[in-house]
């Protein structure tokens, strides 16, 4: 079995990449809230940008939206003045989520963990369910473009 | 001067592709995996490469190994665009022979320096 544990302090890797990437890529400062403990699988959010964690670390990380403010993020973070979901806004909260994740990485370096690609969740009051026995974190951010939860559900592997 | 963009993401390639659109660069290409690319590259003519790590099919590192073990391509200066920040995936792209490397998330200017430095020193 792993000796290796995640702490509530492996969650500060992907806070720190949400802000930075927010920052550098769609040019707003995004504020992290107050980390909670998830419980339940309903999201009162309309789209979440997936990646699935493996390797020495299993999980999920997800970053989820409300419609208006996907719609203005995308806008802001690719260039474009879409006013409805399409094919195109999908894609960029995937690739958001992708960077989030992919730049966290390094923060998680003991645990060797590989990254999927990203996946991504439409619809009103979603669910999305974690692994059992994970401990599953939300960080609130609060942007100009409006607010977004970060989900992390991680456990070390076993 | 012609150049081709590697990402499965869209939006990674639209925003790579604004930003060399702004430089005056108007020829860009786009594939979407690695494998897309070696084919796209098989046209010739290319002088650059922006190539992103993690794609499915073939990865960029994969690709940028079998552009820089092709006689006809190696010449062509690879940049990898990834948010593989790791030194040791960085120093694995270097040794690989790619020219400079980009990690994500970037801001335009950065990615609009680095490619400024490795068309600098082509010509």
């Amino acid at each position: 079995m792993s000796q290796l544990k995640i702490k509530v302090e492996h969650i500060n890797p992907f806070v720190t990449s949400t802000i930075e990437t927010f920052a550098k890529m769609v040019g707003v400062e995004a504020k992290p809230g107050k980390l909670m403990v998830k419980k339940g699988n309903k999201e009162d959010y309309d789209i979440s940008g997936i990646i699935g964690i493996s390797g020495g670390a299993k999980g999920m990380v997800a970053l989820s939206f409300p419609k208006s403010t996907a719609l203005r993020v995308t806008n802001k973070f690719v260039g474009t003045a879409y006013e409805e979901m399409n094919a195109d806004t999908i894609d960029a909260i995937g690739e958001l989520a992708n960077i989030v994740v992919g730049y966290a990485k390094k923060g998680l370096s003991e645990f060797n963990v590989l990254i999927s690609l990203p996946s991504v969740i439409t619809g009103t009051n979603h669910q999305i369910m974690e692994p059992k026995d994970v401990f599953s974190f939300i960080v609130p951010f609060e942007t100009p473009l409006g607010g977004f939860h970060l989900l992390v559900s991680l456990k070390a592997a076993e | 001067m012609k150049i081709l963009l590697v990402d499965d993401s869209n939006t990674m390639r639209r925003i790579e592709k604004n930003t060399l659109e702004k430089m005056g660069y108007t020829e860009v290409h786009e594939a979407t995996d690695g494998a897309d690319a070696i084919r796209k590259l098989g046209a010739g003519g290319f002088e650059l490469v922006l190539m992103d790590w993690n794609m499915p099919n073939m990865t960029g590192i994969e690709a940028l190994k079998a552009i820089k073990a092709d006689p006809a391509l190696k010449a062509v200066p690879v940049i990898m665009v990834t948010s593989e920040s790791e030194k040791t995936r960085i120093l694995e792209a270097i040794q690989a022979g790619a020219a400079n490397y980009v990690v994500k998330p970037f801001q335009p200017e950065t990615l609009q320096e680095k490619i400024s430095a490795v068309t600098q020193k082509a010509k």
